[in-house]
């Protein structure tokens, strides 16, 4: 198995779950001071596209997830996308726990046997050749 | 869960899929990066940018993201974000079929436990 692979690896699929997690947490936030989108008119849609691009949090979502697409294509140029997708999914972890604790919302007990799977299908996952399609 | 919810669900989960096998089929051509400075990264976003692949992947994104930024305005970030975790399974799919990537009998069973997860993440609404 080739060390430096999955290191390099690994470092990418931090960076790309920590990322991802506040990108989207940050846009959360920011459509949730936006309010319900209600598109009735050609006007709704301008004032909506307004408001959407002048809050700070949109903003900052908008960074983060573009310097997620960079590690994101960063290491797929040398990873199987069946690999990286999944083996990413410990968002799933950091996403409920900041909406639970920080954000104050719900997260019912059968959301987190969920979130428990789908952990352990991460873990399967982590354990596979991180490329089948690279040549040596 | 709504059906505009089902809706907006299905949406951002074909375009962020189909997106993100673009973008795999834009970074392939290019081939493994080894260089990981920002001056030796900057001409290889580039390059990957004026291909074909990454256009397709750049609208299908953006088809997903607004998609997303809708969903997100009435739904909690704890549902949202799970639920749009059935990607995997397309992106398997498609990974299989269109990227030809060998998925071994341990990655399949990842990407159905990841996927029993969410059926019981959704369950809770």
């Amino acid at each position: 198995m080739d060390f430096n692979l999955r290191l390099k690896t690994y470092i990418f699929l931090v960076l790309i779950v920590l990322l991802s997690s506040s990108g989207n947490i940050f846009l959360s936030q920011g459509m949730k001071q936006i309010g319900a989108v209600r598109v009735g008119s050609a006007m709704d849609l301008v004032r909506l596209f307004v408001r959407v691009f002048s809050n700070g949090w949109i903003w900052m979502g908008i960074a983060a997830l573009l310097l997620f697409l960079g590690c994101f294509m960063v290491v797929l140029s040398w990873a199987d996308y069946s690999y990286v997708s999944p083996a990413s999914a410990s968002v799933y972890i950091v996403v409920p726990l900041v909406g639970h604790f920080l954000l104050g919302e719900k997260v019912p007990p059968l959301h987190w046997v969920g979130i428990m799977i789908i952990c352990v299908g991460v873990g399967l996952v982590r354990h596979t050749a991180p490329s089948t399609t690279r040549e040596e | 869960m709504t059906l505009r919810t089902a809706l907006f669900l299905a949406i951002t989960v074909l375009a962020n899929s189909g997106g993100e096998i673009a973008v795999t089929r834009a970074m392939k051509d290019i081939g493994e990066i080894e260089d990981f400075k920002p001056a030796a990264l900057l001409p290889v976003f580039k390059r990957a940018f004026r291909s074909g692949w990454m256009g397709l992947a750049v609208g299908l994104l953006a088809v997903g993201f607004f998609s997303l930024l809708a969903l997100l305005s009435w739904a909690d970030v704890s549902f949202v974000i799970p639920a749009t975790a059935s990607t995997y399974v397309v992106g398997g799919l498609g990974a299989k079929y269109l990227l030809g990537e060998r998925l071994s009998p341990a990655r399949w069973a990842g990407i159905v436990l990841v996927s029993v997860g969410v059926a019981l993440v959704c369950a809770g609404y």
